[in-house]
């Protein structure tokens, strides 16, 4: 790895993927630093069915295998490497800050480092991560062979895991805290007529219970209620949370909740830096959105480096 | 990246393999699984690094059933860090290197 580049790209999901695609076609002198194997969160989707070109619809894994594979073909620059620290206190030059103790420094920069999944942050969540509580029904599904599991939330991504985890579980049981889902019509379509997925409405988990292994749900209801649910598995699939560790949130004007605000150009109140994906603040997060805007941001970026000249 | 560092274990030669004179950290993991995908990268860098000190090694749950099950394993990619065949610690999920630096250390 170079010590400095025109343009760095910080993340490897869809948004980042496309920008490094623009990149690489307009020959910028560029990196795409990923921390692990490119893809970001579509790599936890069983199944897309909305991204055009696709009309047989494919999985999450051979979307960003075939974006990766894409960018690669125009010499797309990739370096595994963990950004601890973003500084943007030079006006020309950002300083990005390695887990090695090395640093990389740019002109222009893309931020592209996605989210993640929210915890619900109730009793016995993190004792029993892994040990029948999971936030990826595509991993962790197998797993649940004949045996009853709960799905708390009502978006697409857990309707459409409650979905997949019926092919494995012998029950799914969804838990949501309103009186209807928020997931897309179609998704709540093949829900309903799924007979092995039950709803529970009007309802949040308060603990999650089980000595070595997850063994019942505690719940109230919106009008106070409480109950148990037995279950053998929990699937929290409750929207994201951006992964904005290491960037000086304050300057790139976060909102409340710590995504980065952007203009229509992909361009953030720092100049020379663009965010695309879902770490943008938002109300739409799609692949197919993070794949516009990181090409958006590629040409921000490019209009900028000009300028600089 | 040195894949051939990491190495590749079953049920059969698994329990001798922890109870080898290095710590192991053992991934567990599944061709269908999108995290085990991405934390792939990390554990060759961590092989190459800590040839010779920890043993880094990886089992595929698929074609290992028994394994995984006696350690409840019921998400992936988990990791085990094992010393003279005992568990030292665990972590769940696609983590980055510095949480598994951080793991390996716990056994050196």
């Amino acid at each position: 790895m170079k010590s400095h580049y025109q343009l760095v790209i910080l993340g490897g999901g869809p948004a980042g993927l496309s920008a490094g695609l623009y990149a690489a076609r307009a020959r910028l002198d560029h990196v795409l630093l990923e921390k692990g194997a490119t893809g970001g969160q579509v790599l936890l989707t069983d199944w897309v069915d909305n991204y055009p070109g696709f009309p047989e619809g494919l999985t999450g894994f051979d979307l960003v295998e075939r974006m990766a594979q894409h960018a690669k073909r125009f010499d797309l620059n990739v370096e595994l490497a963990c950004v601890t620290r973003v500084d943007l206190d030079d006006e020309r030059k950002k300083v990005l800050h390695l887990e090695d103790g090395s640093m990389v420094t740019c002109d222009a920069l893309i931020i592209c480092t996605g989210a993640r999944a929210n915890t619900i942050n109730v009793p016995g969540e993190q004792e029993l991560r892994g040990k029948g509580v999971s936030y990826c029904g595509t991993c962790d599904a197998p797993f649940y062979r004949n045996m009853h599991v709960a799905v708390i939330g009502g978006g697409n991504t857990a309707i459409q895991e409650a979905e997949y985890l019926t092919k494995f579980a012998s029950k799914v049981t969804v838990i949501h805290r309103r009186d209807s889902l928020r997931a897309t019509k179609i998704i709540q379509e093949m829900a309903f007529a799924n007979d092995k997925i039950e709803f529970l409405w009007n309802k949040r988990v308060t603990a999650i219970e089980g000595s070595n292994a997850v063994e019942r749900l505690q719940l109230v209801d919106n009008d106070g209620s409480t109950s148990s649910l037995e279950v053998e598995g929990v699937f929290v699939l409750i929207g994201v949370t951006p992964n904005n560790a290491g960037l000086p949130l304050e300057q790139l004007n976060a909102d409340k909740w710590g995504f980065i605000p952007t203009d229509i150009e992909s361009r953030t109140c720092v100049p020379g830096v663009m965010a695309a994906g879902d770490i943008c603040s938002k109300d739409v997060r799609q692949i197919i959105n993070a794949a516009g805007e990181g090409a958006v941001a590629v040409l921000a970026a490019e209009k900028y480096l000009q300028g600089l000249h | 990246m040195a894949s051939d560092k990491v190495l590749q274990l079953n049920d059969a030669d698994f329990d001798a393999v922890i109870k080898g004179a290095q710590p192991t950290l053992v991934d567990f993991w599944a061709p269908w699984c999108g995290p085990c995908k991405a934390i792939g990268p990390v554990i060759e860098d961590l092989a190459a690094e800590y040839e010779g000190k920890v043993t880094i090694a990886k089992m595929n749950v698929d074609d290992n059933p028994a394994t995984p099950g006696k350690f409840g394993i019921r998400a992936i990619p988990t990791l085990i860090l094992f010393k003279n065949g005992q568990v030292v610690d665990q972590i769940t999920g696609s983590v980055g290197k510095s949480q598994l630096v951080a793991l390996i250390n716990k056994a050196l």
